[in-house]
Parts: structure tokens; C-alpha cells; sequence
């Protein structure tokens, strides 16, 4: 029997300070017991002689010193594992939500993971096609890597990433696929649209869900992407599957953290958020990735909305300090009702070029990727000059150029919710726009390539 | 024996302990039951703070800390080339094997092979007499390096034995009569990494590190020797400039520190640098490679130690006469580990939380780096360039960690996020970015290379400053206000600018330019300039020289391989004659 107390000495924000402890040590969870037989669950943040400082991942309101009893269970934070987790869902605190069975674990993992041996990664550089032209032609996304989507509140993120769920495939067939899918503190509509999503395309089937509500305590969300995490590895790593990682949103996720930094009272670093921030982040993303000599694979999509657009908030920074690129959305391109309105200049996939050309896409990709975007950068820049000076001050070649971008923006980077393009299809649109261009303007492409793909005739 | 002490307080990476007297700062002990790595950082009264380099979930008061009575150091010798280490010299390839594809905690192995053997070449013979940092003979440890086995402090006197053979890193290659008796001298030696080593002598810089880098080398020159930063807010290229100096620098040695980084970086270079071919040497560069690797999700405090144990491995070959180059991607990592840590002591904050100490200890880590005379008595010379990657938040550089670098560095390359936009790489701020390296690299390309490279650097970044101030014109008048003159400045710095400075990493010719080739391209280019501009003096259009096809060529050229390179001078002959062509009958020069 462990030893139950009452020492509660005083509590503080989501923190409790436990008085006249022994044999408790850091980081070990708590079960901390109300007077109503009600049990909450806490996590020892630090221990100093006899007192331990507990983080309450539900939160301590309605707690009372004196009432409230801390029972010390000589573990951490261990998540239960099985085949039988897929298809299923789960609160934030590893819990089975969905009605069903309890899962028989077949072996328990601590959720903070462990890192990868830097010797043991082998490098990302499979082609993932998500049928999505701006991702898939000039963004590439590859298994194993860690490209977040930059969002801003109102923005369609949500759908992007279903949609994303719902498509990706690589070239390859006969791999097991699965999405492990985390909220954290976003709506209930928002997640009842995961989970429509999954459901209609039966995704749901193969899919793990990690579940905290807007509504749900915030100090959970600490938790929430080190679960479903740990449930990626081992459906990764043990059993050989590949896994696609939605963790949404990582905004909450950070503001969580800074809760618990402000109620510890450590200095901060920007904006409130504690010095750590990037460390913990890094804990979380670099958990993407492949091993050497296993099949299975963690690709991660982490989506986040920026506080009022900024991309040099803490959050978006450090985060795109650790992951492989970034997809950004544009409020113009949005307001302009072009789905998915991905900002094409901004956004970067790091790893895009290992996964791209002859024998994993098509060998005029790159060239063609570099020239949509050359081109499109033009057209825009042209286009400004006109704001500022008149279309008067623009070249016929200038607004050929303005002329592609605003196709571009309709016919590339525009496409529907339903629309799966192949890269062959994707590839196909972004020729037939550069056909809007003389083929001597396309000095990234090879001459060869221009010769077999630039359209024969004129739009 | 030492006291044990126990644990009283666990916070994250910090352990205090009581009853640990007799125990020193800096002294590495073991911590809990597991008998986990730890560094003592603060001594207040009877609490002794402890930064521990492994997790410390589990660990709680009451455990015992046992003092070793070393600081942490790091093994010396033979097979540290060609080894990747994490931040407190734990051979990551080993530990795989031991281990798994995990690095679990309280796994250990020695940092080098304690059963290979090496062929021990004697270069000194027994009854020479013998100084500290003498080589005493040499060990073929890859194809490209020569180890040098130097006589370690407290080792002089008259060599007693000493002869070719077969030893492990244990096993004694020479025995030495000494003032306190014999002793022998092994492969295996051992430096505390906070302590710099030793050097007779320091001397000022004298000659370029070719990085091949044609914006580097050209404009923002670095010394052997010498120290650079490279800051730059996420995805501007601060990485790659790191990864292409691993590549292509022509120092004789390579210690790359992954500090606080990415996992598939470090893992893109140990796929990489085994198949790339050193252009110096012609052998795989990993050959003269050294990797520490300390990524973002592995212990802040090993992350803190990490710069400290690549640095020493640095200097010890430095020691044995090589020129010897470091990166660290990123020292902003390495102070927020700092920053970490004085946190967790409830230290008084600086600026932005970091220690007050930041800018001493930046400064204590850069004062490594120079030109010297190594110890020994034959005075030969190395050298330890030191560059560093920097990663301020949101880009801002008046942050703390880009300000205390750049009171120490002496080149500053400058990444900016608008030219990473417009794919401009590497993204090196023109006008911001300095050398204060440039005088001593103009005097020996002038010398070296040609007598107008001083020359022509300067004219290229005149016309540089100038096209940012006629930019500016254009934008609140019109490209109408321009003389056809200025027109055609603008002309040339596109070219400087996108048929020089622009240099793709990921192609296999551009990836590396030489210092003649450099010089050639920029010739060409400025050529074009001065004809030109005689020709439109006398009444040229502007749009007919743009329009020659020889024009269309001129980008080309960065892609001419380093052999062919007559060829860029060829073609400078090419267009002067064409531009000369069309000028009116008798203006022909
Ligand atoms: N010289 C270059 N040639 C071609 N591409 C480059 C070059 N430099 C940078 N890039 C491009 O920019 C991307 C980002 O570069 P890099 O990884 O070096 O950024 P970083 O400054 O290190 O970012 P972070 O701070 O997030 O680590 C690369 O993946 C590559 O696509
Ligand atoms: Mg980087």
C-alpha cells in the first residue's frame, strides 16, 4: 500500500506544493484523491528535501489543503500499449473515451520517450503525395519528416490537414498506414470534424485519437502530443507501420506550458513563454523520422495558428527553429476564396529535394518546382510595382508574368476539398501555366524538359 | 576516498546534494542510484548543485552522489577521426551497437576502442631528450590524417625505449626517464574540457581559410585562425553554410558540433561526408572529420558541455600542427542551456533570462580559436578557426547571444530572411555583413592570386552600396530618373549578385569555387561593367548590349569546372570584342 497524504501545503495556479514527503522523486506521477472519492492526476515538477512540487493535469480548482489526499504511485507518465490502441480514442490522459472496451496492455511506455541515437536515423526521402499541388510540386512532404502547417485563427488548417489525412500515399502499395491524431484545447465542432472526416473515408479504423477539448483542463494538453506520441513510436517502431502525426494545436500546447512557467514563477523568455520553450518543442518534433533497419516511420504535421498572423511569435519561430520547413496559409489568398490558400513564398519543405526526380516523382520536377516559383514570385513583384507606380510601368513581359500568377493562384495552388491530384496531374497544371510564359523565359528547366513538356501551343 | 554525499533536491537537469565536502567545482560525479554523469556547477555552503547530462525522471532525495574526484574530460588519441560523439564523448556509434537505436540512460562506453590496434611509427629514438608536446612518432589514423603522438605534460626527460610496433590506446609506445622517475607514454590521453590546452606562443592570422564559398571568400573573407558567426532566423541558410565550410574548407581538420540541432543533419552528414571526396586530398572528407552530436531533444546539460568537448578534441590536433576548423550549429542552443541551468539555480537574470555571465563565456569559448606556436621543441604551427552558427529568436539581432558573439567575432555573416525568401543563397546581408580578416586576405590574394583582387572586391561591393541607394531612388520616383550609366550599374550588380554571389550548395560544380576561379568570375563580370559602360559613353544603346547573346553566357560561367577555368577568361575576350563590335566605326579600342 502506498502511502497516502495530507499534507497539501499550498496551491498555486495548476501546482500544488505537498509537504513531508519521502522516497518521492522527480518527475513521478501522483494520484491525487478528493473528498468526494474523485481522482485527479499529478506530475512531481521538482522535489526539495521533503516537499514536492505536483503540476495537476486537471487542474486544482475546487481542491482544498487539508482535504485532498496525494498518493505517490513510483512511476512516471506511462502510456499502455497494444495493437488494439488503433481505431480507438483516448483523452489526454491516455484514457479510452470512445465507449469501449478498456485496453490490455502489452507492455507500458513512459510518454516523454527516448531520443533516437542521431547514428541510428536513416535519412527521410520517400515521396508522400498528398494530392495537394502546392504541397506535393513545390513543398514536398517526405515520410519521416516534420513539416507544420502555419495557420492563423480562421483559417482552414483543419480541413487542409483532413484532407491531408485522408490523401496521403506513397507511391508504393502494400505498407500499413495509420494517423495518430492529438487535440489539444480545440473546439468541440473542430474535432467532431476530424472525426466525421475520418469516419467517411473510414480512416477512423486506422486511426488513434488523442482528445482534449477547448473545454477539457489545459495542463493535460502538457501530455496530450508526448501520448500520442509514444503510441506513433511503438506503431511505428515495433510494429512497422507508417504514421502520419496530426498534433493540433501546438498554440495551446505552448500556452499551457507558460502557465505552468508563470505559476513556477521562473523568469521568462519572450512574450511569457518560459526559456525552455524550444527544448520542449524539440522533445516533441524531433520524434519524427525513420530508423535504420525498420520499416515503419513517424511523419509529423503539427499545426499551429500564429498569434495575429506574426510568424516571429515564439511559438511559429522556435518551432520552425526545429521542424523541416513550414506550410504557411495566407489570409489574402483566403479572403480571395482560394482553397487551400497556402502561401506559396514563405512556405519551404527542407527535405524536398531528397524525395524528388527520377524514380520517386518525375525528372523534370525540379525544375519545374523552380520555375513556378520564380515565375509566380515575378508575376507578384510586377504586381506590386503596378500598385505603387501603374500598370503604366509595367513591361508586356511583366504582365505576362502578372497574368500567370493570378492563373496560378486560381488553377495550382486553388483546388478542391475533394480533389485528389496525382504529382502527374499536379505537374501537368504547373506546365500547362508555364505555357502562359515564352519557353525562353524558363531558364530553370532543362532545355529537354521544356522540349517534351512545354505545351505546343499557346493558351 | 571522498565523501558521499546525497541528494536533497531534484529539478529537471539540476540536482542539489548535501555532504559532499572535499569535493571540488567542476568535478564530475555520479548521481543516484543509476550513477548518472553530473558536473558540480555551484557550491553554496554545504548545497552542491549538480548540472546531471542524462534524464533525471526517477531520481529523487535521499540517493547517494559519489564524487570522482576529475572534471569532465575527454579521451585523447588515435580513432577520435571519423567518430561521432554526443555532447560528453560518448561514442554514438557504439552505443548503438551496445544499446539499441535509443539513447537510453546510464548507457556507457569508452569514447575509443580500447582493443584496435595502431602502427606506432617512432620518429625520435631512445636516449633523445624530449619536451612537452614533442612528437615522439606518428600513427597513419585515417588516409589523410597523420596522428601525432606529442609528449603530455609532466613527461620530460630522456627517452629511454621507443620502437615501431602494433598497440592499443593502453599499451606504452615509449618509456621515458623523467625528473620523477620512468614513465610511459601510451596513445591515450585525457584533457578536462573546460581548461583550454596549452600553446607556446600566439600569433596574429596570416592567411585566408579557402571555403570555396564565393561570397565568403571574396567579399567576407575568414582567417586560419580566425573567428566567424553566422546568425540568421530559421531557414536562412545558417546549416548549409555550416555543412558547406565542413565540406569544402581547406583546413586539415574538421570537429563539427551539431549543438542543439536537428537529428537528420547530423545524420545527412554522416551519410554524406563518406561519400564526398575531399577536392584536396581526393579521399572521402569524412576521413578528416570529427562529429559531436548533442541534438535538440538529447539532456541541455550534455548540450552545455558539448561545444566544450569539441573544442578540446580540436585544439589537441591543432597541438600536433594542423590547421583545424570547428563548427558549431548552434551557440544560440548552447546559451539557452546556460540560460537553463542559471534558471534553475535562481541565478540573477540578465538580459532575457540569461546568465550574466553569457558574454564571458562566449567570449572564453571563442578566445580558443587562433593562429599559434604549439608547444614541443620543433615550434611548428596550427592553427583553430572557430565558426559559429547563431539562431536568434524571431531574426532580431539585438538580442543578447548575437550581441555578446559579435563583440568577440571577427567576421560577421549576416543571413537574411528576405534573400532566403527570394531563394538567394546563401542569404549573406551584403550590406550588413564585415570581415575585419579583409586587409590581411587582400594582402595575400594580392600576392597569391592576382594583383587586382583587393581591387576588384572593392569595386564589387561599391557597386553593391550603390544599387541599394539607386533602389531606393526607384522606388519612391521611377526607373525613369535613371542615367543609362546608372541603369547599367544596376544591370552589373544583378549580375554580381546573381552570377556570383548566388551559389547553390546543392550542385556539384557550384557547390565549390576556388580562389582563382572566384577571382576570374568576378573579372568577367566587372568587365562587363567597364566595357560596357565605354561603350555607352560613346553612344551605345544599353538594350543592344543587354541583348547580345554572349550576355546569355555570362551566367553560365560559375558552372565551368574548376579545370576548364581558361574558359571564363576566353569568354571575357568573347564579350569585350562583342560589346566593342558595336560601338561606332573608329571607337573601337
Ligand atoms: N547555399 C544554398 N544553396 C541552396 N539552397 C540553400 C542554400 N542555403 C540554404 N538553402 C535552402 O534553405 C533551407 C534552409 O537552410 P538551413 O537548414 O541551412 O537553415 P538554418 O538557418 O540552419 O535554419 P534553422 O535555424 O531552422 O536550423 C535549406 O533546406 C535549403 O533548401
Ligand atoms: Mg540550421
Amino acid at each position: 500500500m502506498r502511502k497516502e497524504y495530507l499534507t497539501v501545503e499550498n496551491i498555486v495556479g495548476p501546482l500544488m506544493l505537498v509537504q513531508e514527503v519521502s522516497g518521492v522523486s522527480f518527475a513521478e506521477i501522483a494520484e491525487i484523491i478528493l473528498p468526494d472519492g474523485g481522482i485527479r492526476h499529478g506530475q512531481v515538477l521538482e522535489i526539495n528535501e521533503d516537499k514536492a512540487l505536483v503540476q495537476v493535469f486537471e487542474g486544482t480548482s475546487g481542491l482544498t489543503p487539508g482535504e485532498v489526499r496525494v498518493k505517490f504511485l513510483g512511476k512516471g507518465l506511462q502510456l499502455g500499449l497494444s495493437r488494439d490502441i488503433v481505431g480507438r480514442m483516448f483523452n489526454g490522459f491516455g484514457r479510452v473515451i470512445d465507449g469501449g472496451p478498456p485496453i490490455i496492455p502489452e507492455k507500458y511506455s513512459d510518454v516523454n520517450g527516448v531520443p533516437i541515437n542521431p547514428e541510428a536515423r536513416d535519412y527521410p526521402n520517400e515521396f508522400i503525395q498528398t494530392g495537394i499541388s502546392t504541397i506535393d510540386v513545390l513543398n514536398t512532404l517526405v515520410r519521416g519528416q516534420k513539416l507544420p502547417i502555419f495557420s492563423g485563427s480562421g483559417l482552414p488548417h483543419s480541413r487542409l490537414a483532413a484532407q491531408i489525412a485522408r490523401q496521403a500515399k506513397v507511391l508504393k502499395t502494400g505498407e500499413q498506414f495509420a494517423v495518430v491524431f492529438a487535440a489539444m484545447g480545440i473546439t468541440f465542432e473542430e474535432a467532431q470534424f476530424f472525426m466525421n472526416e475520418f469516419e467517411k473515408t473510414g480512416a477512423l479504423e486506422r486511426a488513434v485519437l488523442f482528445i482534449n477539448l477547448a473545454n477539457d483542463p489545459p495542463i493535460e494538453r502538457i501530455a496530450v502530443p508526448r501520448m500520442a506520441l509514444t503510441a506513433a513510436e511503438y506503431l511505428a517502431y515495433e510494429l512497422g507501420m507508417h504514421i502520419l502525426v496530426i498534433l493540433t494545436d501546438m498554440t495551446n500546447y505552448c500556452e499551457a506550458l507558460r502557465e505552468i512557467s508563470a505559476a513556477r514563477k521562473e523568469v521568462p523568455s519572450r512574450r511569457g513563454y518560459p526559456g525552455y520553450l524550444y527544448t520542449d518543442l524539440s522533445m516533441i518534433y524531433e520524434r519524427a523520422g525513420r530508423i535504420k533497419g525498420k520499416s515503419g516511420s513517424i511523419t509529423q504535421m503539427p499545426i499551429l495558428t500564429m498569434p495575429e498572423d506574426d510568424k516571429t511569435h515564439p511559438i511559429p519561430d522556435l518551432t520552425g527553429y526545429i521542424t523541416e520547413g513550414q506550410i504557411l496559409l495566407s489570409r489574402m489568398l483566403h479572403n480571395e476564396g482560394i482553397y487551400p490558400p497556402v502561401d506559396v513564398l514563405p512556405s519551404l519543405s527542407r527535405l524536398k529535394d531528397k524525395g524528388i526526380g527520377k524514380g520517386k516523382t518525375r525528372e523534370d520536377h525540379a525544375g519545374v518546382m523552380n520555375q513556378l516559383y520564380a515565375a509566380y514570385a515575378k508575376g507578384k513583384a510586377a504586381k506590386e510595382i503596378a500598385v505603387v507606380l501603374g500598370e503604366s510601368a509595367l513591361t508586356p513581359l511583366d504582365i505576362m508574368y502578372v497574368k500567370f500568377s493570378e492563373q496560378f493562384e486560381k488553377e495550382f495552388i486553388g483546388q478542391g476539398e475533394g480533389e485528389n491530384r496525382d504529382i502527374i496531374a499536379s505537374l501537368t497544371i504547373g506546365w500547362k501555366l508555364l505555357g502562359m510564359l515564352p519557353a525562353t523565359e524558363l531558364k530553370r528547366v532543362k532545355q529537354e524538359f521544356i522540349d517534351e513538356y512545354y505545351p505546343s501551343k499557346q493558351l | 576516498m571522498k565523501n558521499q554525499g546525497i541528494i536533497v533536491k531534484v529539478s529537471g537537469p539540476l540536482v542539489v546534494a548535501k555532504g559532499l565536502a572535499g569535493t571540488d567545482m567542476y568535478e564530475l560525479v555520479r548521481v543516484g542510484t543509476l550513477g548518472l554523469f553530473g558536473e558540480v556547477i555551484e557550491i553554496r555552503g554545504e548545497r552542491f548543485s549538480i548540472q546531471v547530462y542524462e534524464e533525471t525522471g526517477g531520481i529523487g532525495p535521499g540517493e547517494p552522489v559519489v564524487p570522482t574526484s576529475a572534471p569532465l574530460t575527454v579521451e585523447l588519441g588515435p580513432g577520435l577521426v571519423t567518430s561521432i560523439f554526443d555532447g560528453i564523448q560518448r561514442p554514438l556509434d557504439r552505443l548503438r551497437v551496445k544499446f539499441g537505436d535509443f539513447v537510453i540512460r546510464g548507457a556507457e562506453a569508452a569514447p575509443l576502442d580500447r582493443t584496435k590496434k595502431w602502427h606506432f611509427i617512432p620518429l625520435k629514438k631512445a636516449g633523445d631528450k624530449v619536451v612537452r608536446g614533442d612528437i615522439i612518432g606518428t600513427i597513419p589514423e585515417t588516409p589523410i590524417i597523420e596522428y601525432r603522438v606529442m609528449v603530455p605534460p609532466g613527461y620530460e626527460g630522456t627517452l629511454r625505449e621507443i620502437s615501431e610496433k602494433e598497440a592499443t590506446l593502453e599499451e606504452p609506445v615509449a618509456m621515458v626517464n623523467t625528473s620523477e622517475g620512468e614513465k610511459a607514454i601510451t596513445l591515450l590521453q585525457k584533457w578536462p574540457v573546460r581548461t583550454p590546452r596549452p600553446v607556446k606562443k600566439r600569433l596574429i592570422p596570416c592567411a585566408p581559410l579557402v571555403t570555396g564559398q564565393r561570397v565568403l571568400d571574396t567579399l567576407f573573407p575568414i582567417a586560419k585562425g580566425g573567428t566567424a558567426c553566422v546568425p540568421g532566423p530559421f531557414g536562412s541558410g545558417k546549416t548549409v553554410v555550416q555543412h558547406q565550410l565542413a565540406k569544402w574548407a581547406d583546413a586539415d581538420l574538421i570537429v563539427y558540433v551539431g549543438c542543439g540541432e536537428r537529428g537528420n543533419e547530423m545524420t545527412d552528414v554522416l551519410i554524406e561526408f563518406p561519400e564526398l571526396i575531399d577536392p584536396r586530398s581526393g579521399r572521402p572528407l569524412i576521413e578528416r572529420t570529427i562529429l559531436v552530436a548533442n541534438t535538440s531533444n538529447m539532456p541541455v546539460a550534455a548540450r552545455e558541455a558539448s561545444v566544450f568537448t569539441g573544442i578540446t578534441m580540436a585544439e589537441y590536433y591543432r597541438d600536433m600542427g594542423y590547421s583545424v576548423a570547428l563548427m558549431a550549429d548552434s551557440t544560440s542552443r548552447w546559451a539557452e542551456a546556460m540560460r537553463e541551468m542559471s534558471g534553475r539555480l535562481e541565478e540573477m537574470p540578465g538580459e532575457e533570462g540569461y546568465p550574466a555571465y553569457l558574454a564571458s563565456r562566449l567570449a572564453s569559448f571563442y578566445e580558443r580559436a587562433g593562429r599559434v606556436i604549439c608547444e614541443g621543441s620543433d615550434d611548428r604551427e596550427g592553427s583553430l578557426s572557430v565558426i559559429g552558427a547563431v539562431s536568434p529568436p524571431g531574426g532580431d539581432l539585438s538580442e543578447p547571444v548575437v550581441q555578446a558573439t559579435l563583440r568577440v567575432v571577427k567576421v560577421f555573416w549576416g543571413l537574411d530572411d528576405k534573400l532566403a525568401g527570394q531563394r538567394h543563397f546563401p542569404a549573406i546581408n551584403w550590406l550588413a555583413s564585415y570581415s575585419l580578416y579583409q586587409e590581411l586576405v587582400d594582402r595575400y590574394c594580392t600576392e597569391k592570386i592576382d594583383q587586382y583582387w583587393a581591387k576588384n572586391r572593392r569595386e564589387a561591393m561599391a557597386v553593391l552600396k550603390r544599387e541599394a541607394e539607386l533602389e531606393e531612388l526607384v522606388r519612391l520616383v521611377g526607373m525613369d530618373a535613371l542615367s543609362i550609366q546608372d541603369r547599367l550599374l544596376l544591370e552589373a550588380a544583378k549580375m554580381i549578385r546573381e552570377d556570383f554571389l548566388h551559389q547553390n550548395a546543392y550542385d556539384p560544380v557550384d557547390t565549390y569555387t576556388s580562389f582563382p576561379k572566384q577571382f576570374k568570375l568576378l573579372q568577367l563580370i566587372l568587365g562587363f561593367y567597364h566595357v560596357s559602360y565605354q561603350a555607352i559613353t560613346v553612344g551605345v544603346e544599353l538594350e543592344d548590349i543587354l541583348k547580345l547573346p554572349v550576355r546569355n553566357e555570362i551566367p553560365r560561367a560559375k558552372f565551368i569546372p574548376e579545370g576548364q577555368i581558361d574558359k571564363i577568361e576566353a569568354l571575357r575576350q568573347r564579350m569585350k570584342a562583342a560589346i566593342d563590335a558595336l560601338k561606332p566605326s573608329g571607337e573601337n579600342s
